[in-house]
């Protein structure tokens, strides 16, 4: 009544039983068992549950199509949810467990939805749960909707990327892959040939076959063939390893599993492997799925494909049960019937839909195999496993029924051209084969053995090693195969004949289907979600389109398919990502004083793409806090920032000024040597894009500073000007940030400081003025220092070589530790320069800022040059009377700050509703003893000591439109 | 994932590069006397073809040269690389 | 008369063997001439055809398709609608789409399983954080449900989030009534009404060329025969560009392809949707089970509609930063639409140059949650020759004065 173990099996190991579980009880299989092998050698003959009318279900396949074998792999964080039991290889102690079905699939409570069925086809959910809205019934909906269960705890396994570049890649390892192989790496100037199999094992239909090639038995064959390949040099043989996707230009990505086939505790290592090969040619031995005969009852557990057994019984040793009915419409299901005999197998029939039996039918009488030719199954009865099958005539109807115990059914085989799709070819319907078949492929991909629709050995072969030499080969035609049964609109049967096993779509669904008009493949596969479950339909879309073709008349080949789509088959996600996992997604940069900086307990923060020093709390203090006395010291005595963030670009060449004149909204040209001024670039668009200080290094030498992290688009940007638009200009553009490390000094004792760290520059007033350029060293080290100032107060930008930006900083702090010496971070630099009133890009812009909408108007008045951007300003957009302009804000309700993304509404606002801006950096300022902020508001220049009223959240603040330079405006400060 | 020529380091995959759109674009100028309507022209309107394209692309991680090909938005196939500030291929007759 | 879709017309026709059946829209042959003419059987052109019937009593409408309806991007989105807009223009659009979605399966008798289980936003950064909070202040300001919830909180809504990322968790903005749908259904939903008040759905029809006489649209040459109509509308996402050109109609437009991605179906794990700005990626569960993820554009032209390889492993690499145990799930699919991209992330709708044509295009990554608004929209601008008053900054105009309306800028992220 079920399956058992019988002798044979060419990969199976029986000198090393296996124990494995299966849904909580304890089995033995043998090293080389699938996991769906062993159990059907265990008697196990219900193994899932469909996925919408939970009726119980048995394997249909033995490979990678297999649609109801779903299970849920192990346990806790190793566990891996909805693997093919076929896939599965065998290793000790291995756990699985039935999905979607509760408590068991032998007793589920769910399969009360098989017998409402008729009342939830195809789509039902469409036309009903309206009242009283979906919400209601959507949970539901959900909690039955999956097969199986995510993993709850982070994936322990680590996966990685491979690249490779061959002349050829061959794909799959049967008997025309292994051909194809070998022909290829004969060539001369075929340096690297590479051949993968999603299998444990290289050989493909050759390890259940019963043929002879070339003379020797298959296996035979086989074993020589691989022997061959294994000592050239130029092979790279990979198994385990699944092709999956065809892209662009030959580049083929296969994933390799490295340590699944192990029990958890004995596998190290990356688990998977991605490849990505780029190849001159590809070779797709893919092979061919066989297709299930949709019948009434087809999808009872004993009911499987023809090869199917022919595998298990051959490479396995397992029998599918005892007594078995062969339906076909073509020869290859001879071979699984005179295999599954030789295994001990009672034959009872072989059911042919053509009215001369093939080649094999004289084999058939002298084994004593009953063939009943012209005639098709239409019914398989049973309850929870097929116990008889009714069989009808072709021609007159006539219903004979035999009692069986398993049905194999082939109704023909379907070239596995997903691959061959993925790379751009077309498709042809082949009406001997019944099959769509690999057409005209545009990248150099060729199919060769079953994946072209050449079924047997000998000419694949053949077919192989002509196509790897880029012959044409001359194929002997392909047999015909017999007709397939087919159902009249309506028919009642046509509900229980299956079609998709996993999201259990019959035959019914695809005629109600085109009934409401859902005609064309695309429409029938979205209606019914035929093809759309895990197997992406390898059993059903061929047998959908041949169903769809027969109720509208139209031939498949107008019908066409739906779009084959990477990956072939599931891959996992984590494999896709590799490396770049956890620190290594996006590594974050660190400055040269970040080792310092957390010695003295800085908060480290992410600011783009660079960790940075938030701020620095000493004793436990609360982030307000370390702000107001890191800023109180800056003001009062001096302060430390590692500024090395901030982009250097260097611009050089005798053009270098007229194109930067170009690129800035300031004036560059009258710029003199060894001075810095502050500037703003645009984008074309018009937009502020970035803003920073230059300075003249020499005539033709300039050093551009940009916002951190911005330094590299910047420096591309202008690369694109100077090669695409500019080309006669003569400049060269580098961008050296990470070249020099940065410590800005400042505070009224800067100038102190960096006198004590020793320098050969003149550091007096008069000789090195603010807004100036001076060379020298430092320390003994080569510098470059700006007198730029963010923060308001003395201030010097030194840069040295990067690799001494840690001792710079070291000696910095020595030098400053009597002063009181405080270093700070880049929220405390935020404040200050808020209470400056200093423009922050990307804080206080965004992507719709003008220059003139943060007071650049009178620059771009004085400049006549065209710059970046310029003419975009002009549009009437930029003409508007009432654009958001940057402004300050006093806050006049004696609150504290106001929330950074608070809108500013008009001062008599009681509503919510509309918005006049927004604020963009908003402070306690310790030194002005009061809450300070910047924002953009309409008009906002015009309106300087206008009340208005900011909201946010429900929460409504008062607050005072105000000059943004709060502090020390006239800068006395930054000019000591 | 598309293998690009670059014309000064050989075929290399799309991650090193980066599209800058169609090529062979005029900035209009001088901009004073550019109108609104020829400015939103070099701006936004671009040919956008479901055929071949002529565009720029910078091999960002190698090089950092740009340079021009020719690719069909289709196929994907890029049947001719050249220089920038060349004009290219005469375009085929149509 | 299409059957009108109920509980109770299951059980009938379960018990009639599904004979009673009737086809979901009349697949029309074209008639000479038409009062309107839509192109494009997506989202936005069925959704045009049934209100220029509804709203506007125009029955004399053919829709003509030049595949199958539903072919292009609305069947291959990640189905998610929200309308958590920055500036007044856009979200009072998106707003109003989202309104009509959650009136719509009642309207159209077609469960398009609208499920509004919320669409979050995170912060990752200082930075982040004030961008969602203008973000949410920005849509209660317009009227539209915003939360801004801190790291905990985001946690305590979205069990299975990363603990210790490389991109933390500092905070995140909800909008309650975002959620999804199923994107075969609202096409299918919207054709089904279009065609039982009148309009003619045509699939298989290709738009060869315009007939064009004095200024002045008159009708279009097809592979199915010349159709005349004075009015035309065009909802044809990535191929606006290329259709316009035929009409003599220049648009602003790029066309890329942009990608999706589903996992194998399993049991409920995310009950929301979320957007992590600093890894570009986007992710739901289906009703089905499925992961639905998205990611960004391949930044070069592409009619192709394939997906690709990097962004394949960027958008695995961001749901593993999200959400670290789905890394052993498996992608069991991917594909990509072609998306026409717009410079300010805002569509166009409305007139052109050419009298009687008119557009509906630029929606880029975010066109499936307009559908209602765009197809309200067009059907207004075609039915009375002006701007419908929320459509109204939608022009092609904008262009030339700068008077853009740029949500990705605002937002920081692609729309």
């Amino acid at each position: 009544m079920s399956g058992s173990r019988t002798d044979g099996g060419t990969t199976l190991d029986r000198g090393r039983p296996v124990p494995f579980n299966w849904a909580g009880r304890r089995y033995h299989g043998y090293a080389g068992d699938t996991l769906a092998s062993a159990l059907l050698a265990n008697g196990v003959s219900i193994i899932g549950r469909s996925f919408k009318y939970h009726r119980p279900r048995g394997l249909i396949a033995a490979g990678l199509d297999e649609p109801n074998g779903i299970v849920q792999l192990e346990s806790g964080a190793v566990t891996v949810p909805n693997v093919k039991a076929t896939q599965i290889e065998l290793y000790d102690g291995l756990t699985a467990n039935p999905v979607n079905a509760h408590p068991s699939v032998d007793f589920d409570v769910m399969a009360v939805n098989s017998l409402v069925k008729r009342f939830i086809p195809a789509a039902f959910y469409y036309k009903t749960f309206l009242w009283p809205n979906w919400k209601l019934f959507e949970p539901s909906i959900r909690k039955a909707a999956g097969l199986g269960r995510a993993p709850g705890e982070a994936d322990p396994d680590t996966y990685e990327h491979r690249y490779a570049h061959v002349d050829v890649l061959v794909v799959g390892s049967g008997a025309a892959g292994l051909a194809a192989a070998e022909a290829a790496a004969a060539i001369p100037g075929n340096e690297r040939v590479a051949l993968v199999e999603a299998d444990a094992e290289f050989g493909g239909g050759l390890l259940s076959s019963a043929d002879q090639i070339e003379g020797m038995a298959a296996i035979e064959w086989r074993n020589a063939a691989l022997t061959r390949l294994e000592a050239l040099p130029n092979m790279l043989l990979l198994n385990r390893t699944m092709a999956f996707g065809f892209y662009d230009h030959g580049l083929v990505a296969l994933c390799e599993r490295l340590t699944d086939h192990l029990p958890p505790h004995e596998r190290s290592g990356p688990r998977q492997r991605l490849w990505k090969v780029r190849c001159r040619r590809v070779i797709l031995a893919t092979g061919a799925f066989e297709r299930p005969i949709p019948f009434a009852g087809n999808d009872l557990p004993g009911v499987m494909l023809a090869s199917a057994a022919q595998t298990y019984a051959k490479r396995y040793g397992a029998l599918p049960g005892k007594r078995a009915v062969i339906c076909t419409n073509n020869d290859s299901a001879y071979a699984a019937a005179f295999a599954l005999q030789d295994a001990g197998c009672e034959i009872a029939a072989i059911v042919d839909t053509r009215s001369t039996a093939g080649a094999r039918a004289e084999e058939a009488r002298t084994r004593g195999i009953a063939i009943m030719s012209t005639a098709a199954p239409l019914r398989a009865r049973g309850r929870r496993r097929v116990n008889a099958l009714e069989i009808v005539a072709l021609n007159d109807a006539a219903k004979r029924r035999i009692r069986c115990d398993t049905v194999l059914t082939s109704d023909g085989w379907n070239p596995a051209v997903h691959l061959h799709s993925q790379s751009g070819g077309s498709l042809a319907y082949d009406d001997d084969l019944q099959a769509f078949l690999p057409d005209r492929a545009v990248q150099d991909a060729v199919s060769i053995g079953a994946a072209a629709g050449v079924l047997t050995m000998d000419a694949a072969v053949t077919g192989a090693r002509s196509l790897a030499r880029g012959e044409t080969p001359v194929l002997p035609p392909a047999a015909a195969v017999g007709p397939t049964r087919h159902f009249a609109d309506g028919d009642i049967a046509a509900q229980k004949a299956w079609v998709d096993f996993q999201n259990d779509v019959t035959v019914g669904d695809i005629q109600l289907a085109a009934r409401e008009n859902f005609r064309s493949v695309e429409h029938l596969k979205r209606y019914t979600t035929l093809g759309m479950a895990s197997d992406q339909g390898k059993t059903s879309n061929v047998t959908g389109i041949q169903v769809l073709s027969d109720l509208l008349g139209k031939p498949p080949q107008a019908i066409g398919t739906t779009k084959f789509r990477p990956p072939f088959d599931p891959v996992t996600i984590g494999a896709f990502a590799g490396r770049a996992v956890g620190a290594d997604l996006m590594p974050l940069a660190q400055t040269p004083a970040h080792d310092a900086q957390v010695a003295l307990g800085a908060k480290i923060e992410p600011y783009g793409s660079w960790l940075r020093a938030a701020y620095l709390p000493r004793n436990g203090e609360r982030e307000h806090e370390a702000l107001a006395r890191e800023v109180l010291a800056v003001r009062n005595s001096v302060g430390l920032f590692d500024a090395s963030t901030l982009g250097k670009i260097e611009v050089k060449g005798p053009d270098a000024a007229e194109f930067l004149q170009r690129i800035y909204v300031n004036g560059v040209r009258n710029l003199k040597i060894g001075s810095c001024r502050y500037g703003l670039m645009l984008n074309e668009h018009g937009i502020v894009y970035d803003d920073g200080v230059f300075a003249r290094l020499g005539e033709d030498h300039f050093l551009v500073g940009t916002t951190s992290g911005h330094a590299g688009a910047i420096a591309d940007t202008l690369h694109e000007w100077l090669q695409c638009e500019w080309s006669d200009l003569k400049v060269m553009v580098e961008n050296v940030t990470t070249g020099w490390a940065v410590m800005n000094v400042a505070g009224r004792h800067a100038r102190d400081v960096f006198a004590e760290a020793g320098t050969d520059i003149d550091l007096s007033a008069e000789a090195f003025p603010h807004m100036t350029y001076r060379a020298g060293t430092v320390g003994g080290v080569p510098a470059r220092v700006q007198r730029v100032s963010f923060t308001g107060e003395l201030s010097y930008e030194i840069a040295v070589p990067w690799g001494y930006g840690a001792a710079l900083w070291d000696a910095l702090m020595r030098c400053g530790r009597r002063y009181g010496i405080t270093p700070f971070g880049v929220e405390s630099l935020m404040v200050m320069r808020v209470e400056k009133g200093f423009l922050h890009v990307g804080s206080d812009t965004d992507g719709t800022t003008y220059p003139q909408d943060v007071g650049f108007g009178a620059a771009i008045a004085k400049k006549t040059d065209d710059f970046v951007g310029r003419r975009s300003t002009m549009r009437p957009e930029g003409l508007r009377e009432d654009r958001r302009q940057l402004v300050g804000l006093e806050i006049t309700d004696g609150g504290g700050p106001l929330e950074t993304g608070a809108h500013v509404l008009p001062g008599d606002a009681i509503e919510p509703r509309g918005t006049q801006g927004w604020v963009t950096s908003s402070i306690n300022s310790p030194t002005l003893g009061r809450p300070l902020a910047m924002a953009l508001v309409e008009r906002g220049t015009q309106r300087l000591g206008e009340a208005v009223r900011v909201w946010d959240l429900d929460t409504w603040r008062e607050a005072k439109i105000a000059d943004p330079r709060f502090f020390d405006p006239a800068g006395k400060r930054i000019h000591g | 994932m598309l293998l690009i020529n670059c014309p000064n380091c050989g075929p290399r995959p799309e991650i090193e590069f980066r599209c800058g759109g169609e090529s062979h674009i005029e900035r209009p100028g001088p901009h004073g006397e550019v109108t609104d309507e020829a400015w939103s022209d070099y701006l936004f309107y671009r040919s956008n073809p479901k055929a071949e394209h002529r565009e720029r692309w910078v091999h960002a991680g190698g090089c950092r040269r740009w340079f021009n090909l020719v690719r069909d938005t289709v196929t994907h196939r890029i049947t001719a690389v050249y220089p920038m500030g060349e004009a290219g291929p005469a375009e085929a007759a149509r | 008369m299409t059957v009108r879709y109920s509980a109770l017309s299951l059980l009938r026709e379960g018990l009639n063997g599904q004979r009673g059946w009737e086809p979901a829209w009349r697949d029309a042959s074209p008639k000479a001439r038409y009062d309107a003419v839509v192109i494009g059987g997506g989202g936005h052109g069925l959704a045009t055809a049934y209100y220029l019937a509804k709203n506007h009593g125009l029955t004399n409408v053919a829709l003509i398709e030049r595949g199958w309806i539903g072919g292009g991007n609305t069947g291959r989105n990640t189905t998610i609608i929200r309308s958590n807009y920055f500036y007044p223009e856009t979200a009072q659009f998106f707003e109003f789409a989202l309104k009509l979605y959650e009136g719509l399966s009642r309207d159209l008798n077609y469960n398009i399983m609208f499920s509004q289980r919320g669409m979050w936003m995170l912060g990752h950064d200082r930075h982040g954080l004030e961008m969602l909070r203008r973000s949410a202040n920005a849509m209660r300001l317009n009227g539209i449900d915003a939360e801004l919830h801190d790291g905990d909180a985001v946690r305590a809504h979205i069990p299975g989030l990363n603990g210790t990322p490389r991109f933390p968790i500092l905070g995140g903005l909800n909008q309650p009534r975002g959620g999804s749908a199923r994107h075969d259904a609202v096409a299918w939903g919207y054709a089904r009404a279009a065609s039982a008040l009148g309009v003619d759905i045509i699939q298989n029809c290709e738009v060869t060329d315009f007939l064009i006489e004095g200024g002045q649209v008159r009708g279009v040459e097809t592979s199915l025969g010349t159709i005349r109509s004075e009015t035309i509308g065009m909802a044809v996402a990535g191929h606006s560009g290329v259709l316009a050109a035929k009409a003599g109609v220049r648009l602003p437009i790029s066309s890329y392809a942009l990608q999706a991605f589903v996992s194998e179906p399993v049991k409920p794990c995310l009950d929301t949707v979320i957007l992590s700005p600093a890894t570009g990626t986007y992710l739901s569960q289906s009703d089905k089970g499925e992961l639905v993820i998205g990611a960004g554009l391949d930044l070069y032209l592409s009619y192709a509609q394939r997906g690709n390889l990097p962004w394949m492993e960027r958008a695995a690499a961001g749901v593993i930063e999200l959400f670290p145990a789905f890394s052993r799930m498996r992608f069991l699919r991917q594909w990509a639409g072609i998306v026409d991209v717009v410079h300010d992330s805002t569509p166009i709708i409305g007139k052109t140059n050419l009298g009687g044509f008119y557009v509906n295009c630029g929606w880029g990554t975010g066109g499936f949650k307009a559908i209602p608004a765009g197809g309200w929209c067009l059907a207004h601008a075609m039915a009375t020759g002006e701007p419908h008053s929320l459509a109204s900054a939608f022009t092609l105009d904008r262009f030339r004065t700068g008077a853009l309306i740029d949500e990705a800028s605002a937002s920081g992220i692609a729309h």
